[in-house]
């Protein structure tokens, strides 16, 4: 080989050699892990046998676990979708003369740290926060809500995290669509409702699925949001996985269940690579 | 552009009253729990809860006169500069690579780069940690390093490959053309005519890297805390008014930074 044709190769080697070296083998070493004893000392043995694999898909906890998880990044996927939809139509159609403001004031709460944002729904939400102080001050309760702490919460922290993911994805999918196909339907005779479910609609999926994706994906990988706002009775299958390594110290079932982890959220992205196409999701982080 | 002005029908105008008012509630909905955090920061009950009592700065002079924030400040800033730049030279050289020439592969290397960004990064700090204790490397700062460079690796290549892709080499070819070395004209053409995109990277990595927190709470030693991993232990027992005045100071940072990153490059883009 020459030397301009290797070159390419030379550039790419440290980023695919560190990749290679600190994700793609430690994750084959974590399902190698997934098979070691734990003995009854605590201690790790290298070993090959089912046992935490038999530990796991015995215990019907794991597997409501995992539900609950998915139930949540689901309503929170479908919330986003509710509200981001209209919020990126506007931005993308609406006749305003400063959307370039109107955009930056969207991502700006994005650049704002993640623990800050997440915490920030404990002042809204909590038993003194911002909601129940307004209700009770304005009279219309005189007991505080209990918003704090459940379900509700964990959901409305998780959309307040993706919703702007969903928001740029649509948009710039709304923004790409040539606006002469939707005269065009109006003039041969749609309504303006046809000429969205006709036309903008279908055109603006690929940014409405690759948004939906990551919504699913980081919601349901997210361990902070669940924790921070969750309740005692929240199941998320992230909390369990750094129960089991940083509390439990159990690493091979740990492993067993990140394992399942990344297997059960590979299947819902391969399912979307089936129908949409992956390359629309990478390509909306460079934006 | 008003090819697709909204319609002058009552149907038309009530639509777009409605997505008016959802566009402005999602607004609200975005800015009011920043809001909520910067207010209860100037508040003087010491519940750091409402109502709110009165003006007060007290707690921005306990949070700098609390050591151990200001030591995960120290660490969380040493560990974003480390990080990021090596996170940007290893970025950089990748995306020079995929937008310049054309090889075999490179679609396939182009997926490899980008498959970290939707691992769930529990995953991912499970498996560093494990695979790094087995290779006799204890959590530990380097630890932290390594991790956050991989972490925000695959976003620094995706934006410079972005940035670089309008960039032509007829410069470079000129600069060949007029006698200078493959040296020289990296140093003296490429360089100057990427910078932008290098710094744009680089504080995107930067801000990655000190924003961390699950897979940082994998990878650090118990008693190293980063800013995030200290909220989220101060967090633990309840949210007191120090808590607000750090968020207060964070939300600061976090939207400076980008408007100086923005700021710099256009000053970049216009001296080039």
């Amino acid at each position: 080989m020459s030397r301009v044709l290797a070159r390419p190769y030379l550039l790419l080697s440290p980023a695919i050699l560190s990749l290679s070296l600190l994700m793609v083998a430690p994750v084959v070493f974590v399902l190698i892990y997934s098979f070691w004893l734990r003995t009854a000392e605590g201690l790790d043995v290298p070993a090959f046998q089912f046992g935490n694999w038999v530990n796991f898909f015995n215990d019907y906890f794991y597997w409501m676990a995992l539900g609950s998880t998915f139930k949540t990044a689901f309503i929170t996927t479908i919330i986003c979708i509710i509200l981001g939809y209209p919020t990126a139509y506007f931005l993308a159609r609406a006749q305003i003369r400063n959307r370039g403001l109107l955009l930056f004031l969207m991502f700006l709460p994005f650049w704002v740290s993640y623990i800050i944002r997440t915490m920030s729904w404990i002042n809204v939400l909590g038993k003194n926060g911002f909601v129940n102080a307004v209700l009770m001050g304005s009279g219309l309760i005189d007991e505080p809500m209990k918003l704090l702490y459940n379900d509700f919460s964990v959901i409305m922290g998780l959309v307040y995290f993706m919703l702007p993911y969903m928001i740029i994805n649509v948009y710039v999918s709304l923004d790409g669509i040539d606006r002469n196909l939707e005269s065009a339907a109006r003039v041969l005779g749609c309504t303006p409702w046809q000429s969205f479910w006709e036309v903008t609609l279908p055109l603006s999926l690929p940014g409405l699925g690759a948004g939906s994706l990551l919504c699913f994906v980081l919601a349901a990988g997210s361990y902070v949001t669940p924790r921070l706002l969750g309740g005692t009775d929240t199941l998320f299958f992230p909390d369990l996985i750094y129960e089991a390594i940083i509390s439990q110290l159990d690493w091979p079932f740990g492993a067993v269940l990140s394992i399942v982890m990344l297997v059960a959220l590979g299947l819902v992205i391969a399912v979307y690579n089936r129908f949409m196409n992956l390359s629309d999701v990478y390509r909306s982080f460079a934006r | 552009m008003t090819a697709a002005a909204p319609s002058p029908t009552r149907e038309g105008a009530f639509g777009w009253a409605l997505l008016r008012v959802c566009s402005i509630a999602v607004y609200i909905f975005m800015f009011a729990p920043i809001v909520v955090v910067i207010l209860l920061a100037f508040n003087s009950s010491r519940s750091g809860a409402f109502p709110m009592e009165g003006f007060s700065l007290q707690w921005f002079g306990k949070l700098f006169a609390n050591d151990s924030i200001v030591e995960a400040f120290k660490t969380s800033l040493i560990l974003a500069a480390t990080s990021s730049a090596l996170a940007t030279i290893i970025g950089v050289m990748a995306a020079l690579a995929l937008v310049r020439y054309s090889f075999r592969g490179k679609e396939g290397i182009q997926t490899f780069l980008s498959l970290p960004l939707l691992m769930p990064e529990v995953v991912m700090g499970v498996a560093l940690l494990m695979f790094l204790k087995f290779l006799s490397m204890p959590r530990s700062f380097a630890v932290l390093l390594l991790g956050h460079t991989v972490l925000s690796l695959p976003y620094v290549v995706l934006l410079v490959q972005a940035r670089l892709v309008g960039l032509r080499s007829s410069y470079e070819e000129a600069a060949w053309t007029l006698g200078a070395n493959r040296i020289q004209t990296f140093f003296e053409v490429t360089l100057p005519l990427i910078s932008p995109a290098i710094v744009g990277g680089f504080l995107f990595a930067a801000t990655l890297s000190f924003d961390n927190i699950t897979a940082t709470l994998f990878w650090k030693k118990p008693g190293i805390e980063t800013v995030p991993t200290k909220i989220f232990a101060m967090l633990r027992t309840s949210v007191s008014p120090e808590i607000n005045a750090l968020g207060a100071v964070m939300i600061v940072i976090t939207i400076l930074l980008p408007l100086i990153g923005g700021y710099m490059v256009r000053r970049f883009a216009k001296a080039r």
